[in-house]
């Protein structure tokens, strides 16, 4: 489904991505983990299309089709979803609302009306059942005065809600209680199944205990240098990243 | 003939018709000498140094539009609020239309300046009340001079209007410049509410000046909320002074919805003479091209355990421009203040310019003001959060533009004029996201 090749990236002309390939299966998931600045919310940023991030060489492709050149909103028209590390408040707008616009420009985009209200209120509330979020919540403004773990929470609710092929999870471990993640973790894993893919970004094993990868690459100074299976998480836990480095040397 | 030398002799002009001897002719004939001291405001004055009306002055404009031009009423059905029942006090050019109009004097007086000034069971009210809150700035000694027509609203104590009042004042632009000069009265006993709606519209691309003044008192738990709907043609300039009066426990809101013209400047100037009073002065500006809006406002606090709240909100694009010239003044008895004021722009273009002034004169020691004062862009780091959603470009920009704006119009009470507006916001960007905020 998602095949990165040899990519090389730049934030304000300094080097972040320094030739990371990657393939990604419908069905599986697939973990990145390394130490502080080794570039993984870069790897996030630039498949999702954040402008600020320059592809300098090589290709990503959904399905065959190269999205390099692609806008962000037309990634996620192709099915691309990141849920951030650091969702952005919006005074004014609530969470339907902000959702409601997001389906229907996503079905806009595919040549769709706009979803019948019955239809979208029904989603909501079975996506809202799913990730155990309260009604009164979806009527405040979005992520405006969101504790951590409701931020995170309403990432997921709005990837129930888009449905999307390929979904990128940067952090969302982080700020989280040990309840929130399973939530977080459980409606994760529901919405899994053999026609979508999940990247799981993260810096701790933890959160994968709950969501099983299939594979857990690490990324060292904008390259993934390591790739194996769940165990190399757990080995990582265990003996944190310079054994690997060492290993490399 | 400059401009000023044309008022004057179109005074004298206009004075053989009017009653001599008359106080009220005494208030006229010294407004007119106030102004023909000061003559026009020029950029030499702190209040007008970045707003100047020179391009303005050199038309040549009818003082006295011909009033003979017929407007159908499907043609301006739109400018109205057609989804509730109105009151409606409407002009063309000047001049009050009947048809369009819909006044009435049963338990309230909703009706016409003209009939306030002439009519002498409304003298007493005039010389207790007119001219008495307006201020001696030059161009609202002009208008003071001049003033003959608007509207004259007066709700008697503990009784309620009970639709909103339209006060729509259009220009036909048959003449090549008109000049209009609307003056209106609204007094709101103790313990009654109204809901006002005004504004100007030019009918087509001339050139118009517009010099409106307003004065509204307000008595004892007296309640007004004050809707203006800026949204004019090219050509079009308005000059609005609005002077507020408040005796104790009223509350005056004033939301000002800045939309379009070539040059708007609004004067709103708040009075708290009693205690316990509130002001709420809240305003959106969104405009482009070179087009230039200024807000100057002045809360004037006398009494002690008040409150005046500000929000200002300004989006300026291409090579607009904006002026926020915002003064609380706080005398030296008006213990127990609360007084606020905000304000925050963006600038989408380059070339766009806003000129931010809070000012805040506290001479009381027991209060509490704050002002806040924001100059920036759209949010690059929202914007992606938008687009990665799915959200077009242009949808997210102008979701964020709503969402920007969004703590002015929630203070709209009157839901059909939100949604109105609400639309007037997502024309203007040129979307429509499906829903209201």
């Amino acid at each position: 489904m998602l095949q990165i090749k040899n990519v090389y990236a730049s934030v304000e002309e300094k080097d972040i991505l320094k030739g990371i390939s990657l393939s990604v299966n419908a069905g599986e998931v697939h973990a990145i983990m390394g130490p502080n600045g080794a570039g993984k919310s870069t790897l996030a940023s630039i498949i999702a299309g954040k402008e600020e991030f320059e592809l300098t060489k090589g290709h990503i492709t959904i399905d065959g089709e190269d999205i390099t050149e692609l806008d962000a909103e037309e990634r996620a028209h192709k099915g691309v979803f990141l849920s951030f590390q650091y969702p952005v408040e919006i005074p004014g707008v609530s969470v339907t609302n902000f959702i409601k616009t997001a389906i229907n420009e996503n079905r806009k985009a595919k040549g769709l009306k706009d979803m019948p209200a019955s239809e979208m209120l029904k989603k909501i509330k079975e996506k809202a059942d799913l990730l155990e979020i309260d009604r009164k919540f979806l009527s405040r403004s979005l992520n405006v005065g969101f504790s951590g773990g409701e931020k995170k929470r309403n990432e997921i609710f709005q990837m129930a809600m888009l449905e999307p092929k390929l979904a990128i999870l940067d952090e969302t471990d982080s700020g989280l209680d040990i309840d929130a993640l399973k939530v977080v973790a459980n409606g994760v894993n529901k919405l899994k199944n053999k026609d979508n893919a999940v990247i799981v970004i993260t810096h701790y094993q933890r959160l994968l205990d709950y969501i099983v990868p299939d594979f857990v690459h690490v990324i060292m100074d904008g390259k993934i240098v390591k790739s194996g299976t769940k165990q190399l998480a757990y080995e990582l836990e265990e003996k944190g990243y310079d054994w690997i480095k060492e290993e490399l040397v | 003939m400059s401009l000023k030398e044309k008022l004057q002799s179109s005074y004298l002009a206009f004075e053989d018709h009017l009653q001599a001897d008359s106080p009220l002719h005494d208030v006229r004939n010294k407004a007119m000498k106030s102004f023909e001291t000061k003559g026009f405001p020029s950029k030499k004055e702190e209040a007008w140094k970045y707003t100047s009306l020179n391009a303005l002055l050199n038309k040549e404009y009818s003082i006295f539009p011909k009033n003979d031009t017929a407007i159908e009423f499907k043609d301006v059905k739109k400018y109205f609020l057609n989804d509730i029942d109105t009151y409606k006090v409407v002009f063309i050019d000047g001049v009050y239309s009947s048809f369009l109009s819909q006044i009435t004097h049963d338990v309230i007086d909703v009706c016409l300046m003209s009939s306030a000034l002439n009519k002498s069971k409304y003298s007493s009210i005039i010389e207790t009340y007119f001219n008495k809150a307006a201020n001696s700035d030059s161009l609202t000694c002009l208008n003071t001079a001049f003033a003959k027509e608007g509207a004259y609203i007066r709700i008697a104590k503990h009784k309620e209007a009970q639709k909103p009042i339209e006060i729509i004042n259009f220009a036909t632009g048959t003449e090549a410049a008109t000049m209009l000069q609307p003056r209106n009265l609204i007094i709101v006993e103790e313990n009654a509410h109204v809901q006002i709606i005004e504004r100007h519209q030019s009918l087509n691309d001339n050139e118009v000046l517009t010099n409106s003044v307003t004065e509204i008192f307000l008595e004892k738990r007296a309640n007004v909320d004050y809707y203006k709907i800026q949204n004019d043609t090219q050509n079009a300039s308005l000059i609005d002074s609005t002077f507020i009066q408040q005796q104790r426990e009223s509350i005056c809101s004033v939301h000002t919805f800045s939309f379009g013209g070539k040059l708007t400047r609004n004067n709103l100037n708040f009075k708290q003479l009693g205690e316990h009073c509130d002001s709420i002065l809240n305003g959106v500006t969104m405009i482009e091209d070179k087009q230039h809006v200024d807000h100057n406002t002045l809360v004037h606090h006398i009494a002690e355990n008040c409150e005046s709240h500000q929000d200002y909100k300004g989006i300026f694009d291409d090579s607009a421009t904006g002026v926020f010239n915002g003064k609380v003044y706080v005398e030296k008895q008006a213990q127990k203040l609360d007084a606020f004021q905000k304000n925050n722009n963006i600038l989408i273009s380059n070339k766009a310019t806003i000129n931010a002034k809070p000012q805040l004169e506290i001479f009381a020691d027991d209060v509490k003001c704050s002002h806040g004062c924001t100059i920036g862009q759209l949010d690059q780091e929202a914007l992606f959060y938008l687009r990665s959603r799915g959200i077009a470009k242009k949808e997210a920009r102008a979701l964020l533009m709503y969402a920007f704006a969004n703590t002015v119009l929630e203070g709209v009470k009157i839901p059909e004029l939100k949604g109105r507006i609400n639309k007037l916001i997502a024309n203007k960007i040129g979307v429509n996201l499906g829903f209201d905020l």
